[in-house]
């Protein structure tokens, strides 16, 4: 049975239930009191990860590392929510999880981090992430790692990984009209940016989250700073759309009258 | 002065899909407003000359490809190879290019290879004050921001439904065919999986956007839940109305959880902060909130409307256009009536 090396590259977005607000600086869009608002991990990063700790339990040898780029105090909060779900080792590089920061310089930042883990085995590594990100929502940051790493089997809306006793697996990805791509890869290394996955989110476990904090804490300590410069990019402007709409609050129909409304809208061109 | 590659893949049957289309009137539209600017088209495919000759009257200088079985499949290796001998043999300094599963997986990788940049999900481009300038969301949905860039090449993805489609003569168009050298094989696509066709509910092309909440699932008034019931009225509504299915977290997540509930919901159906933003003229909310992770979703949907219990529910903070607040249960049982009685 193979066993894998995963790297899961993920980091933190604002809370969704948080209003978030743009704001101008001279370094470009910023979010209105960044550092303050609650963070977590980036949902689809999270998948990825829940996705490795359980590929690693299934394949005895196999390790987990979640490298993470963002503001150093903002890492240490997340992971006081994550350290107790499953087991992983952090890499940890201190700069801006703003989805305004360039995907290639993060991507190459990550790349770097990568390459300075010590004992990782290439030949094993199964590259792990979300397919996109709450923030900046590209989509792009992964398959440059990918580059980086000289990795080009890439799967992208990843929902299932099956390993086969060969070390080829099957792969389901999110394609167009809700269906899903079926892929055989002959195994690793590979590149996964996942979607939803099919785990549901690991309960707290006090012993797991011990075990993280002995090297989450130092990995923090050594986290290499990073600068994001957005080089040759401009923005013209960010803006919050126009919200909100009229709405007609239609409280005194019967349920048989709402019904003709309602069908006298959706047949209507 | 830019020189621009229209970049697309080709459709199993050659030509090209309507996404292209609309990438190419949107990058000639561009080719016009850019001084000097030239326009090149790019086909990848197992066969472009039907796309070639499709597209033959666009106004493009040169028709560049990359044919062959390898790139019948969507795959991140072929495709990127394909697509970076296209920019490269193009001298490309703007690649347009639609969006869809295919070219976001892997186009990110080729502009890498170019040292070049890329943008994703974008919505809307133009020239302004002679420089291409792209319009695309942030924190899923939640604002819109305009930027250019100076570094080259520079790679768009258009999203459908954001530019006009090209339309013109079809004719005779030389293919000139770019030579790759594609990497061993270690992937290839085996197939697609999808619910039986009576049992797909995802319908990108419908006029309508059906969302279910998890109040279908909730006890109602006679403190029971109806889960078989809704089931059959949201089924029974699909196939009238022709409408596409789409869902709440928390409903998909129960129904992941192996509760009875909606067994043809899957997380594909979610729409929302971690689910899908589709596009569609209307959108009808049924049991469901309407809380800001969800409606971020509802970016891209025309007319709202939502029929919810509560008229404190979120979806009456300008979020909707009409909210009904009535029973959903005998809402749709009389909708589905309504339909089922209308002269076909
Ligand atoms: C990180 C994160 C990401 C998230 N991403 C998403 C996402 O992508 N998509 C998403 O949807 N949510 C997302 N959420 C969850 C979101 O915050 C809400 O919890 C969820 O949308 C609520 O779903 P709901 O409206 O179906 O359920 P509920 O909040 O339980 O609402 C049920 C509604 O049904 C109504 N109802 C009950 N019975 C009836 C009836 N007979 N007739 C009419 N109305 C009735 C009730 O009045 C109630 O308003 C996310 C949350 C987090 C933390």
């Amino acid at each position: 049975m193979p066993s894998y090396h995963i790297v899961v590259c993920g980091s933190l977005v604002p809370d969704p239930l948080q209003t978030l607000e743009p704001i101008s600086t001279p370094t470009g869009p910023a979010l209105k009191n960044e550092m303050m608002l609650p963070a977590m991990l980036d949902p689809w990063a999270g998948h990825a990860l829940f996705e490795a700790a359980n590929l690693a339990k299934q394949h005895p040898g196999s390790k987990v590392w979640l490298v993470a780029l963002g503001p150093k105090a903002k890492l240490q909060q997340v992971l006081m929510t994550i350290a107790q779900k499953v087991p992983f080792e952090l890499v940890a590089l201190d700069g801006p999880a703003s989805g305004f920061a360039e995907s290639a310089e993060v991507a190459a930042a990550l790349a770097g981090a990568i390459n300075g883990i010590t004992g990782l085995d290439k030949t094993r590594l199964l590259l792990f992430g979300g397919w996109e990100s709450a923030s900046r929502g590209t989509g792009t940051t992964m398959q440059m790692v990918g580059e980086h790493l000289g990795i080009v089997d890439q799967f992208q809306g990843v929902d299932q990984l099956t390993v086969r006793s060969d070390g080829s697996f099957d792969i389901l990805e999110r394609v167009e009209g809700g269906k899903h791509q079926v892929s055989a890869c002959a195994g690793a290394p590979a590149l996964l940016g996942w979607a939803t996955g099919n785990l549901p989110e690991p309960a707290n476990n006090p012993q797991v989250g011990m075990l993280n904090m002995r090297t989450a804490m130092p990995a923090l300590q050594r986290a290499k700073p990073i600068k994001v410069t957005n080089d040759g990019v401009a923005f013209a402007g960010v803006s919050l759309p126009r919200q909100r709409r009229d709405t007609r609050i239609v409280k005194d129909l019967t349920p048989d009258a709402v019904a003709r409304e309602i069908v006298e809208w959706i047949t209507r061109d | 002065m830019e020189t621009i590659l229209f970049l697309a893949p080709t459709e199993a049957d050659g030509t090209l899909s309507q996404n292209a289309l609309e990438t190419l009137g949107a990058a000639k539209a561009l080719t016009a407003e850019l001084a000097g600017s030239s326009l090149i088209a790019g086909l990848v495919g197992a066969t472009i000359q039907p796309a070639a000759n499709q597209i033959a009257g666009c106004g493009a200088t040169r028709c560049l490809g990359v044919a062959g079985t390898e790139l019948a499949q969507s795959r991140y290796s072929t495709d990127a190879a394909a697509a970076e001998a296209l920019a490269q043999a193009a001298g490309a300094t703007l690649i347009l290019a639609p969006a869809g599963s295919r070219w976001n997986r892997a186009l990110p990788g080729v502009a890498q290879r170019l040292g070049g940049r890329v943008d994703t999900h974008v919505t809307a481009l133009a020239a302004a004050d002679g420089k291409p300038a792209i319009t695309r969301w942030y924190y899923r949905q939640r604002m819109e921001g305009t930027l250019t860039r100076t570094t080259r090449p520079w790679i768009v993805l258009l999203e459908s439904g954001c530019a006009p489609a090209w339309s013109g003569d079809a004719g005779r168009a030389t293919v000139e065919n770019i030579p790759v050298a594609l990497p061993p094989l270690r992937t290839s696509v085996t197939g697609l999986k999808a619910p039986p066709a009576d049992e797909q509910t995802i319908r990108p092309d419908a006029k309508l956007l059906f969302v279910a909440g998890a109040g279908w699932t909730k006890k109602q008034a006679d403190g029971l839940a109806h889960a078989a019931e809704a089931e059959q009225l949201i089924l029974g509504f699909l196939k009238t109305a022709q409408a596409s299915l789409g869902s709440t977290k928390s409903l998909v997540d129960l129904s992941g959880e192996g509760q009875a509930v909606l067994k043809f919901m899957t997380h594909l159906n979610q729409v929302g902060q971690t689910g899908s933003t589709p596009r569609h003229p209307k959108g009808l909310a049924t049991c469901c909130h309407g809380e800001e992770p969800h409606t971020v979703g509802w970016r891209f949907i025309g007319e709202r409307r939502a029929i919810n219990l509560n008229a404190g529910c979120s979806w009456a903070q300008g979020k909707a256009d009409v909210l009904y607040v009535a029973d959903a249960f005998a809402v749709m049982r009389e909708v589905n009536r309504l339909l089922a009685a209308r002269p076909s």
